[in-house]
């Protein structure tokens, strides 16, 4: 294996790792919402310094490679790939301390029905399934699967498209609910967020393993 | 724009060896097309098929076409020191002569009788103005070539080679004996010659390939595996052959 490839495989199981990092944010971010865990919500706040580190790290490995090794064609693609997703990884991170923040200003438990109208844990599933599939994406390098996620983030925008109507109604039956109504709508527009990320991540696959550029194309483009 | 360089259908043979096999090639004018792949893939001798280099070399056989602005470059009636005025040939190692500067530039005219001092000198000038010599020289061109540093003079070979007024420039690993300055040096002139001149260059140095050329070809065990634009074949090349190749993941 000659050294660049060394460097590549590295920086590969080190973006991994990112990957898991960021997911393990999501999900605790998850649990600290549902059960108004402040103190998991805190744990969540204090790794975001690391993944934010992280993220540093991977820039450098990456710009360092780039420097050293001039790299062309797919191992370019790769190293490419790699600072875009790094990026959108780090800003997953970002949601999920955001929504920790939120754990952190309210006040009372969530209430089950708040959470079945709005169909938060459907998008929290749903958001966390499809980050893990792209980190499956990128593992194994399976285009179908990264264009699989093109579809499913369409479930995250219809629930965020529902949600206003669904925290309206909330409110005007639980009139006393109302600061809380309100970071739960805020949580799900951040959860519409990560699909949108994950999107991302999705079109920076198929660019390194196909050479195709994704961006700014329709839906059935995506999907050719 | 047209194409300057056109191969059709070429092979070559030294005896029975088979080293170029059936390529088709063209060059468009006024571009830069660099020859890459790994010792022994054929890439000089396909370079030299341009100026007829080959042709003294025992065994040589050659089928198939090569047209320069769309005659044949092997056609009987040619003359291949004709042929060889409108191709200049600048090599890996600076070969210049043992004699001065000036005389080392203009000695393409002078063995075609031109004795005009006035159009020699301003050949002189012009030239080394082009090779991006002539301010490090202009108060020295009396002095001999030899003394010029390895970079002066292959910048000097590159004059020489420009004095007769060719269209074409061959020029064979022209920066691989050369410290990154004086390489960097050529690379800059070869951007600046291209507007003028078509340039094939051969180099084993994959940057320099992409820094320097439009056009990419990449040879392999005589084969043309891959001819496509410069920056196509290095962020996407169709051959896995070309990708293994540019990657350094071959053999």
């Amino acid at each position: 294996m000659s050294h660049l490839e060394v460097e590549i495989k590295n920086l590969k199981s080190e973006m991994l790792e990112m990957f898991l990092l960021v997911k393990s944010q999501l999900e605790k971010s998850k649990e600290s919402l549902v059960r108004l865990d402040k103190d998991l919500a805190r744990e969540v706040l204090v790794n975001e310094k690391r993944v934010n580190g992280f993220e540093l790290k991977l820039d450098r490995d990456c710009e360092n490679i780039i420097a050293l090794f001039n790299p062309v064609a797919i191992d370019l693609r790769f190293v490419l790939a790699c600072m875009k997703i790094n990026s959108n990884l780090e800003r997953i991170g970002d949601i999920a301390e955001g929504i920790c923040q939120f754990v952190l200003n309210i006040k009372l438990e969530p209430e089950k029905k708040l959470l079945e109208v709005t169909r938060m844990l459907e998008m929290y599933d749903t958001s966390i399934l499809i980050l893990k599939e792209v980190t499956e994406a990128f593992d194994k390098e399976d285009t179908g699967l990264a264009r699989s996620v093109f579809k499913k983030d369409e479930i995250l925008d219809e629930i965020n498209l529902n949600a206003n109507q669904a925290v309206a109604d909330f409110i005007r039956n639980n009139p006393d609910r109302i600061n809380q109504s309100l970071y739960m709508l805020s949580a799900i527009r951040k959860l519409e967020r990560v699909g949108d990320q994950c999107k991302n991540i999705a079109e920076e696959i198929i660019f390194y393993i196909e050479a195709k550029v994704l961006k700014h194309k329709s839906k059935e483009q995506k999907q050719e | 724009m047209s194409q300057k360089l056109e191969a059709k259908n070429v092979n070559v043979f030294y005896d029975q060896t088979h080293v170029i096999k059936n390529v088709n090639l063209s060059v468009k004018a006024n571009s830069v097309a660099a020859f890459i792949g790994p010792s022994g893939c054929g890439k000089s001798t396909f370079l030299r098929l341009y100026n007829r280099m080959n042709d003294l070399i025992e065994g040589f056989r050659k089928e198939g076409e090569v047209l320069l602005d769309g005659k044949d470059i092997y056609a009987k009636d040619l003359r291949v020191e004709d042929l060889r005025k409108k191709v200049g040939m600048v090599f890996q190692k600076p070969n210049p002569f043992p004699k001065s500067i000036y005389e080392n530039v203009i000695y393409g005219l002078r063995i075609r009788g031109v004795n005009n001092k006035k159009l020699l000198d301003e050949t002189v000038e012009r030239s080394l103005r082009q090779a991006a010599l002539w301010e490090e020289v202009k108060d020295n061109l009396k002095k001999s070539a030899l003394a010029l540093s390895g970079g002066q003079q292959q910048r000097l070979c590159i004059a020489r080679a420009i004095a007769t007024e060719p269209s074409v420039l061959l020029m064979d690993e022209p920066a691989s004996a050369l410290d990154p300055i004086s390489s960097s040096k050529i690379e800059e002139l070869i951007y600046e010659l291209k507007t003028q001149y078509t340039i094939i260059i051969v180099t084993h140095n994959m940057q320099q390939a992409g820094r320097v050329s439009d056009t990419t070809a990449f040879f392999y065990l005589g084969e043309l595996v891959e001819y496509d634009t410069t920056k196509k074949i290095f962020m996407n090349p169709s051959d896995v052959r070309t990708q293994d190749y540019i990657t350094g993941r071959f053999g």
